[in-house]
């Protein structure tokens, strides 16, 4: 899940910002980031900070389990409090952090309208005064800061998307001549590269 | 000047769209707005020693595990599954719930309404975010069966489901169906809660499961529990949760109580006996 671009911003590099930045404004245990596969639904585990383990970033969940699938499914962050160890959040929590929390917060990351990924913070105010009665509170500010987060992610992959045109240019322009000097080019082709042509034209190089 | 009233004031300015809509319970018993009331209409009216029986609810969402104690039992229980060419197509399926998501909103009903008849349709298909098209045919059947009320704690940020949901919810609430949808907690625009032919839900942070506050300063209609409430998890037993989609389906269970009381309201109706009944109406600054 992890891109190099320009100026070496990757998105782990990222997604370790957000999670630093969630586990340090709540005073949390930890702090970790799952994203959707979305092809599979899979949950991957994406980044962590505080408790936990670095060495389980990249580990894979089945589609739907624990707090994370809740939140995917409804697209709505959801505060679960007093977790016991035999909870499934709990242990699904522990299974990829390999923290056993006993709270549970986590909210939606949503990029380009779609549920792309779940950032999740467990134990806050573990240094502080303890949560309840600000759960509406907290709930609102994890959602901007998952919104912040999300913003991010798209700004990006959408860099990321604009770097491929220019990279694959070579090999389009490589198989355009060796077709040139084999075949004849189909009318149909030839319009939609006209049209591809056009579109080039009318977009801004490097925009 | 006047301040405006709620129902014309500007939106509160929130990049990058719309504010999270909860609200602590101090700031919805503080808005003050003036009421034309029907002065017979009140909650001893409306529900008192009713329980929900002979009203049909369908929770549209992950599933109901329909053996958890504090939710069955579950009247029917269908999934939406693609077909071959990859079309959505609604079948029975036992009771189950994945997620737990939809459990946890089952049991909101049941302990609010014990007598109500509690159905299951999972859109949710696999456990991964719903797609477009499960929603809109798991939905689409909800109404065409003829539930009283309809619980939707989820909803979607595609703006190309926006206009078929939007006929939906018409369709609904024409057949007396009522769409009780959790409004969005995350500054993002999404669907069906904000439309004007549904009721939106989202928190307050009071512990009295019949306590909900009208919203006069629209799109959210009302503010319900939705913090800290036990709700039933996935295999047995309770977690204390906190969030909107916990909310609407204590609406959905006042709803249901009212319905089996008042069996003929229609969805304005109930929408208006509801507004009569909420903890803030009438209130005298």
């Amino acid at each position: 899940m992890s891109h190099e671009l320009l100026g070496g911003v990757t998105e782990r590099r990222l997604l370790q910002s957000i999670v630093e930045v969630a586990r340090h404004v709540y005073a949390a245990a930890a702090s970790s980031v799952f994203m959707v596969n979305p092809e599979t639904g899979e949950l991957i585990f994406a980044a962590v900070a505080g408790a936990g383990e670095q060495s389980l970033v990249g580990q894979r969940f089945p589609a739907g389990t624990g707090i994370a699938g809740w939140v995917v499914a409804s697209c709505q962050p959801v505060i679960a409090d007093d977790v016991a160890e035999t909870d499934q959040f709990a242990s699904d929590a522990a299974k990829s952090t390999g923290y056993m929390p006993s709270n549970v917060m986590a909210a939606p990351l949503i990029a380009d309208n779609e549920c792309t990924g779940v950032l999740e913070v467990l134990d806050r105010y573990t240094a502080g005064s303890a949560g309840p009665g600000r759960e509406l509170d907290d709930m609102e500010l994890l959602g901007l800061l998952a919104t912040q987060a999300a913003l991010g992610l798209t700004l990006l992959r959408s860099r990321e998307r604009s770097q491929v045109p220019a990279a694959g240019m070579d090999a389009l322009l490589s198989r355009w001549s060796n077709r040139m000097s084999t075949a004849t080019v189909d009318p149909l082709a030839l319009t939609l590269l006209a049209a591809s042509v056009d579109l080039l034209d009318r977009r801004p190089y490097g925009d | 000047m006047t301040a405006p009233l709620p129902w014309r004031r500007e939106r509160r300015a929130h990049f990058p769209g719309l504010p999270a809509w909860s609200v602590r319970a101090a700031m919805a018993k503080d808005e003050s707005f003036e009421v034309s009331a029907f002065p017979e209409i009140d909650a001893r009216w409306a529900w008192e020693g009713a329980d929900g029986g002979g009203v049909r609810v369908c929770v549209v969402d992950s599933g109901i595990d329909g053996s958890h104690a504090l939710v069955a039992p579950v009247a029917q229980s269908w999934q939406v599954v693609a077909d071959d060419r990859g079309w959505p197509r609604i079948e029975p399926c036992e009771p189950r719930d994945l997620a737990g998501h939809g459990t946890a909103c089952a049991g909101i009903i049941r302990a609010i309404a014990p007598e109500a008849e509690v159905s299951s349709m999972r859109v949710l298909t696999d456990g991964k975010s719903g797609t477009g098209a499960a929603l809109i045919a798991g939905l689409e059947y909800a109404i065409e069966h003829g539930f009283d009320i309809i619980n939707m704690s989820l909803s979607t940020t595609r703006p190309e489901l926006r206009l078929r949901l939007s006929e939906l919810a018409d369709r609904a609430y024409f057949r007396r169906c009522v769409l009780v949808v959790s409004a969005h907690n995350l500054p993002v625009e999404s669907y069906p809660w904000n439309f004007s032919s549904v009721i939106s839900v989202a928190s307050h942070d009071q512990d009295d499961p019949l306590t909900y506050f009208y919203n006069p300063a629209p799109p959210v209609d009302f503010h319900a529990r939705g913090a800290r409430v036990l709700v039933a998890r996935p295999g047995g037993g309770v977690v204390r949760s906190t969030g909107n989609s916990f909310a609407a389906p204590h609406i959905t269970g006042i709803g249901a109580l009212t319905l089996s009381k008042h069996p003929w309201l229609t969805p304005f109706q109930l929408k208006s006996v509801l507004y009569h009944c909420a903890a803030n109406f009438g209130r005298v600054p």
